[in-house]
């Protein structure tokens, strides 16, 4: 396909996935709506399948993806609906890492220059840290709704403290994998272990009765990190798709919490809503 | 124009607008399809397969082919499972709405 007729096709699957969130807000158009977002995957992804060439390889990978995930889907308790979900933020996440490190490892395959430009080193550190913040973050989330993990509040003293330094030292390398003429992997691989911390120490402080509003921030998170992945491989699907779920996404947290009656930055920034904290627990 | 636009701007440009859309869309949102709606739009994050595939993609095979496979597969479970749950908890709607009338 001509790099053209894909950019257009991709326009099309952005219509559905507008669609299906318009869709989804009331429960008359519900299930148009999530229809209209399959037709919309379904559209980029076949797209998308026409400019590689391993597509033997794909195909395959997402059959087996497709069929756990269609048997996670089926098997699961409608009770258990909100860790699955936390469930598979982490995967988005984790799915962004891995692209991000493949995009460093080779960037001629993906069309960059073999010398990555400072701006594509930029969006590929973004892309990175959110999307491993959302992997650790979704774990924690995961275990805390499944009750593998008590849903108390986590706090120590300095908390805050300690993630601000965390976050200042990832800046740091970042800085250095943007500076550094060639391709530097001591600090792309520190900068993204800091992140995946980050991502534990951020959701350890929330109670468990926050947690439905943490698990749709995730969810916000694992679009941004797509997007991010989206300016460095330059592509149109990525960033609109990406960006919708970010920000309806954040929007979304929002109104939950508003709904729920708690106050929406203590429990995103997470215990310094201490006393909120407490009736959590 | 004057000369040709950086492919950034460009991006941006996209960046932006979808942001702005994304915003207005779900503010009218009904409370009982607050999980559902998050549900569905996790299943789009899934988009993400996109970048995977393209990881996966190149023919000359190094790791770096194996880590998008990798990341294809994750994501594969995230559409499939996102898009069918969706349904599960929308057709629990549905028995629940023709029982109330």
């Amino acid at each position: 396909m001509s790099a053209n007729l894909v950019a257009f096709a991709y326009l099309i699957a952005s219509v559905f996935f507008i669609l299906a969130l318009k869709g989804l807000s009331s429960p008359l158009t519900s299930r148009r709506g999530n229809l209209f977002g399959m037709v919309g995957m379904a559209i980029a992804v076949v797209t998308t399948l026409t400019i590689t060439k391993n597509w033997m390889l794909i195909l395959a990978c997402i059959a087996l993806g497709g069929t756990i995930g269609a048997v996670v889907a089926r098997r699961v308790q409608m009770t258990a609906m909100p860790e699955l979900v936390a469930f598979m933020h982490s995967l988005v996440g984790l799915a962004a890492v891995f692209i991000a490190i493949a995009a460093v490892n080779n960037p001629v395959s993906f069309g960059l220059p073999a010398i990555l430009p400072m701006g594509s080193k930029l969006e590929l550190f973004l892309g990175t840290f959110i999307g491993a913040m959302t992997w650790s973050g979704s774990v924690i989330a995961f275990l805390k709704l499944s009750g593998r993990m008590s849903g108390a509040p986590i706090t120590f003293g300095g908390q805050h403290m300690v993630n601000l330094i965390l976050a200042i030292v990832m800046v740091v390398f970042g800085l250095w994998f943007f500076f550094s003429e060639t391709t530097n992997w001591t600090a792309f691989a520190t900068m993204t272990a800091i992140a995946f911390v980050l991502g534990f120490l951020i959701i350890v402080p929330i109670g468990g009765a926050d947690m439905p509003v943490v698990i749709s921030m995730l969810n916000s998170y694992s679009g941004w990190a797509a997007a991010g992945i989206g300016f460095s491989l330059g592509n149109p699907m990525l960033i609109i798709a990406g960006s919708l779920v970010g920000s309806s996404g954040a929007i979304l947290s929002y109104i939950m919490c508003k709904a729920m009656n708690r106050p929406f930055l203590s429990v995103i920034l997470g215990g310094f809503g201490s006393e909120g904290g407490a009736v959590a627990a | 124009m004057i000369g040709e636009v950086d492919p950034t701007i460009i991006n941006l440009t996209v960046f932006v607008l979808a942001v702005f859309v994304g915003y207005h869309v779900v503010w009218n949102v009904t409370p009982a399809l607050h999980t559902p709606l998050m549900s569905v739009t996790n299943a789009i994050s899934g988009i993400i397969l996109v970048g995977a595939m393209l990881a996966a993609g190149p023919a000359e095979t190094d790791w770096g082919v194996w880590l998008g496979a990798v990341a294809v597969t994750l994501a594969a479970i995230n559409v499939f499972g996102g898009f069918l749950v969706t349904q599960r908890m929308l057709e629990m709607f549905r028995k629940k709405d023709k029982k109330g009338s």
